[in-house]
């Protein structure tokens, strides 16, 4: 089993956190709703950011802290690297509202 | 529960100073460089440099004057020399009026008004003098942690934030509350997402909707400007650091907050009015949202980070408190305390949440913060319409 140090937040959670680097193709023992397994990592994953522990659809949300922290923008397979490629924020977002229009007149 | 006191300095008003500094306060722009050469001529003195001051109408002009006269009443400072041009729309007199209700010396020298920069600068550099020598006399005393009004920020966020540094301020959050003291909570912007759980915290159902109003203000500005807000915040640093959107940086964000509930909200620079946990609503940008809480009397700031910031206020230590180990030795002279150790599964988070809990009494006392002693005195205003 692979020694790369991670962290699930919340049982309710889709993503775990990587405290160490972990290489593509590291296989880490993950448990999720009371359920052990293998997954095997697909992209390096750098201190600090997440990795998918079940697969998420796009569309779905991704949770951390048990909470939503965004929108899936692609299918996101098990142990795939989860960041600002694959999903998008759902707040603040007056892009999706005004095109690249400002009211501000600039 | 533990005695916990510190050694400050009695102000006339009844508060209680960490810090005797003599401020020379610029109301405008046109009058900063002449307050530095004050500051360089005159030991004990501090001064902030910015680019407010004129041509600012309704909220922002009231939210300008505001941390002015907070600035100038924070209990740090033991007395103001208020220095301004003459023409400008925030008048240095209206300034010196306010802060001198607080009973300490203040004041005013105009560079109009004094013949021009020279003379001006020769003016305020002898009232300071004699401040100053007036400030030396003014000794420590004993004082209850009741006494202090803590600022939490955190700066240059990355995924340890969340799970080191932010939760471990939470915890001396908790501790500083329960000892009847009170801290502030802010950074708005950095709350989006994570509002519910502090609504549920809330004294009373005004608190609660109060949340959901800031919030919803605050996510408007942005949607009125046709972004993402995403291109501002999380910054290239945070997304570099494990952080992918704003929603996941303010859940880690809110951590600060401890669990403690949610007294009331407050406006930008405004103070206090309850003991407890406050939020005051700013923007998530460091510099304007610390200049809010040290102009609402915070006398001392705990600040975490990530990516490493030398952030600093000219009138008050910022505790500064690393969320990872590798970036605490590399910033060394700017971080004052690691909870890096939390990551490493060396130290448990209540017993960083100790640490900084000592830090907080001992820098109270007089010990100066990495931030103090390489003169970071950041200074912002955070502008909410254009100036004309």
């Amino acid at each position: 089993m692979s020694p790369y140090r991670f962290v699930i937040l919340n049982p309710k959670d889709n993503v775990a956190t990587a405290l160490d680097f972990i290489p593509a193709g590291s296989v880490v023992k993950i448990t999720y709703q009371n359920r052990e397994q293998d997954i095997t990592i697909k992209q390096p994953i750098e201190f600090g950011h997440k990795f998918a522990i079940v697969p998420i659809k796009q569309g779905e949300d991704v949770l951390k802290y048990g909470e939503v922290i965004g929108v899936a923008s692609n299918d996101i397979a098990e142990g795939e690297h989860v960041h600002v490629h694959n999903v998008e924020g759902k707040r603040g977002r007056g892009d999706q509202k005004h095109g690249k229009r400002s009211i501000l007149g600039v | 529960m533990e005695n916990a006191q510190f050694w400050g300095y009695r102000r006339p008003d009844g508060r209680v100073g960490v810090r005797n500094h003599v401020l020379i306060l610029p109301t405008i722009v046109c009058a900063t460089q002449a307050a530095r050469q004050v500051t360089e001529l005159v030991h004990g003195t501090v001064t902030f440099i910015h680019q407010h001051g004129c041509a600012q109408v309704g909220v922002d002009y009231e939210q300008t004057f505001r941390t002015y006269v907070g600035m100038g009443t924070n209990p740090n400072v033991y007395g103001v020399v208020v220095m301004g041009l003459g023409c400008e729309t925030h008048q240095g007199r209206n300034v010196a009026q306010e802060i001198a209700k607080s009973g300490k010396p203040v004041e005013l020298v105009s560079i109009q008004d004094h013949g021009g920069t020279l003379g001006a600068i020769a003016e305020a550099a002898r009232i300071a003098t004699k401040m100053v020598q007036d400030a030396s006399t003014v000794m420590r005393e004993p004082f209850d942690v009741s006494e202090l009004i803590v600022g939490t920020e955190c700066g240059g966020s990355d995924a340890c934030s969340g799970l080191s540094a932010n939760p471990a301020v939470g915890y001396v959050s908790d501790m500083i509350v329960d000892r009847g003291g009170t801290v502030v909570l802010a950074e708005t912007t950095e709350l989006i997402g994570a509002e519910h759980l502090l609504a549920s915290r809330a004294v009373n159902d005004r608190v609660a909707k109060r949340v959901y109003e800031v919030i919803e203000a605050m996510e408007k500005r942005a949607i009125m400007m046709g972004v993402d807000i995403r291109t501002g915040n999380p910054s290239p640093g945070n997304r570099k650091g494990g952080l992918t959107t704003l929603e996941e940086k303010s859940l880690g964000a809110a951590a600060k907050a401890g669990t403690r509930p949610l007294q009331e909200l407050i406006n930008y620079a405004e103070r206090p009015t309850k003991k407890g946990l406050v939020w005051m609503d700013t923007p998530g940008h460091d510099i304007e949202q610390l200049t809010g809480m040290v102009a609402g009397g915070a006398q001392i700031v705990l600040f975490t980070s990530g990516r490493g910031t030398p952030t600093g206020s000219p009138i008050a230590p910022v505790i500064k408190i690393a969320t990872n180990t590798p970036m605490f030795e590399r910033m060394r002279e700017n971080m004052d305390v690691n909870a890096g150790t939390i990551i490493e599964g060396k130290e448990s988070l209540e017993s960083v949440g100790r640490r900084i809990f000592d830090e907080l009494l001992l820098t109270a006392s007089g010990k100066l913060t990495k931030s103090e002693i390489l003169k970071q005195h950041d200074f912002g205003i955070w502008r909410i319409g254009p100036t004309f």
